[in-house]
């Protein structure tokens, strides 16, 4: 009986320790496929990086910054007019959709959470947030170019804007669901009014979130080529007059990349370059400033 | 009661209301803009929904010679890149925010995180060009040409690898759209695994779980939300996306393969590259309808993702 007992014993030890082992094991696989997974993350960007380095820093001169785009096979020129046509665009772009977002992130997240209207505008702002961005340049060349009979800086800028909205949304109501409602509770309670609560209680706490939303939709917007090709069109000529179709770094690299000219292929290299160490300096610069803040 | 003045400091009773008309007020505008893109895409597509119906969706011939058009090519090559895009991408970045959130040693979590987000900086026309540039050749000289010196005989599997060796096509497509969405998904992934109350998981160690234990069990679950979120976010960017596509899909019309590595067309890059030179009239009015049936798969492919979202929670609350 004690004999039968205690092999009882023993066999439920060992299924005990066959079952840890098997757990153990599962556990070991799945981190080792984890590491993995980050190695191949951080291995396409060094790549692409060393890439961008190798292929762009040929064309890099101060004339990049001084020239207009050249015409076909000439020997001088540069990318000044599309550069600036970039970042006056993106600039306007991201400072008319973030103040959309972020309110109407707020609205999601503090006012609208139960009513028919906060259920429906969450559900097409994820559709929004869908939405090809080379839909929004043709529904902008449909309301604005085609009604205005021309393409330019502000239908482009408007195209950037709508591409921002949604991006901000998003985030913004991820970022203040997350906030515990004892926080907001405990503002209430102090009588503080709603407004005061969102913007110095709920909004500061999920600031860090809304940020990074910010930023990615800035980031997504600077290197975003398809809503610009039918609203801001490009232009060989500086211009800083939004009514008139404008240059963009992205555009014109396109233009440059798929053509058969040397120079403008080796311009389009260095304006790559550009572009990617641009975005990335302004996304290590602005979380390093943000983290010194917060 | 009395004895205690009632606070100075009042705050005003327009703030609110103003405040509170704003935030319905951007409410508003977000759902006028849907409005608004479906209806100027549909009074564009009128005269080609007018002229093929539905029957555009099914035929394959775009000749703007013969102003015949029909989109099956850019509707095939958008839904396949896309799925191995997702197909790639979602256990990778699952891998990523898991590393991040609970292998990672504290020191190195913070340069991993900032250059996983850099790959979602970097623009998609840099992702084109090295994906034209550079890709392209080593996928075909190392993994074309091996597949098919390999499976040249053999019935089915022969046919998925044809096509000239210049690894142009569906499969390079897909591989740098999932490229491209790893760091949105993974990075929205890991944010919210981050979010996951600690307790929660110290419990579950506590009790003896192992670290993908508490991950897949008590992390995941307590997330699933915000997952789901991040994968919509990175299908969305990944339909959606044109200049990278653009460069490396070899704009061709024509469905004559099944081959991954045959050159293909996109809904977006058909788009990109024809809208511009498109005349008005029936050819532009066909591009449009494409656009207009791009927008239509992301709606479908959203409200999927939304019906299982709340089976999830439907199936939570039986639990609970």
């Amino acid at each position: 009986m004690s004999a039968d007992a205690a092999v009882a014993i023993d066999h439920a030890d060992a299924a005990r320790r066959r079952l840890h082992a098997r757990r153990k094991l599962v556990n070991v696989f799945a981190l080792t496929l984890a590491l993995a997974a980050m190695s191949f993350g951080i291995f396409w960007l060094v790549w692409i990086l060393i890439e961008t380095v190798r292929l762009g820093v040929g064309g890099l001169a101060l004339s990049l910054f001084t020239e207009m785009t050249p015409p076909p096979q000439a020997e001088t020129g540069g990318l000044a007019n599309a550069i600036f046509g970039s970042l006056v665009m993106v600039t306007l772009a991201t400072l008319l959709g973030t103040p959309i977002g972020i309110l109407a992130g707020i609205f999601l997240a503090e006012y609208g959470q139960k009513s028919w209207l906060g259920s429906v505008t969450r559900f097409i702002n994820d559709i929004l947030l869908s939405a090809p961005s080379i839909v929004i340049g043709l529904f902008i060349y449909y309301a604005v170019v085609a009604r205005v009979g021309s393409f330019s800086g502000w239908a482009g800028v408007l195209a950037l804007a709508l591409i921002v909205i949604p991006v901000v949304i998003r985030t913004t109501e991820n970022m203040l669901s997350l906030i515990p409602h004892a926080l907001r509770e405990a503002a209430y309670a102090l009588g503080t009014p709603k407004w005061r609560v969102v913007m110095t209680v709920t909004l500061k706490a999920a600031r860090a979130g809304v940020i990074t939303g910010v930023l990615l939709a800035f980031a997504r917007i600077a290197g975003e080529t398809a809503p610009l090709l039918f609203t801001a069109l490009s232009n060989q000529f500086w211009t800083s007059d939004l009514t008139q179709p404008m240059a963009s770094l992205p555009v014109t690299i396109f233009k440059f990349a798929m053509s058969p000219y040397e120079n403008w292929q080796k311009l389009a290299w260095a304006g790559v370059f550009l572009i990617t160490i641009g975005v990335l300096l302004l996304n290590i610069l602005a979380r390093t400033f943000f983290r010194n803040r917060a | 009661m009395k004895d205690r003045p009632p606070p100075t400091r009042r705050a005003s009773p327009w703030a609110d209301v103003v405040f509170s008309a704003l935030a319905h007020g951007a409410a508003w505008l977000t759902l006028a803009l849907l409005a608004g893109i479906l209806i100027s895409l549909v009074i564009g597509a009128a005269p080609a929904i007018k002229a093929y119906g539905l029957s555009f969706l099914w035929t394959s011939e775009w000749d703007p010679v013969q102003n015949r058009y029909g989109g099956l090519v850019m509707i095939y090559g958008t839904l396949m890149t896309s799925f191995i895009a997702l197909l790639i991408a979602v256990p990778v970045s699952f891998g990523i925010a898991l590393f991040l959130t609970e292998l990672s040693p504290l020191w190195l979590k913070r340069p991993l995180g900032t250059a996983i987000e850099l790959l979602a900086a970097v623009p998609s026309i840099v992702y084109g060009m090295w994906g034209l540039l550079v890709f392209s050749p080593i996928l075909s000289t190392y993994v074309q040409q091996p597949l098919q010196s390999i499976f040249s005989g053999v019935p089915f599997l022969g046919q998925l690898f044809s096509g000239p060796p210049v690894g142009i096509g569906l499969l390079s497509a897909g591989i740098i759209l999932a490229i491209m969405v790893i760091p949105f998904i993974a990075s929205v992934m890991r944010d919210v695994f981050e979010v996951t109350p600690p307790m929660l998981k110290e419990s579950a160690y506590a009790l003896g779980s192992t670290t993908w234990e508490v991950v897949w069990k008590v992390v995941l679950p307590y997330t699933k939300t915000g997952v789901v979120g991040g994968i919509m976010l990175g299908l969305g960017r990944a339909i959606g996306e044109t200049m990278a596509v653009t460069f490396v899909i070899g704009n061709f019309n024509q469905l004559n393969s099944l081959s991954l590595f045959e050159a293909a067309n996109s809904i977006t890059s058909a788009l990109a590259n024809e809208f511009g030179e498109a005349a008005p009239g029936l050819h532009q009015a066909s591009l449009i309808y494409l656009g207009l049936v791009l927008f239509l798969i992301t709606f479908i492919v959203l409200s999927i993702s939304k019906v299982l979202l709340q089976q999830l929670k439907k199936r939570e609350g039986l639990i609970a």
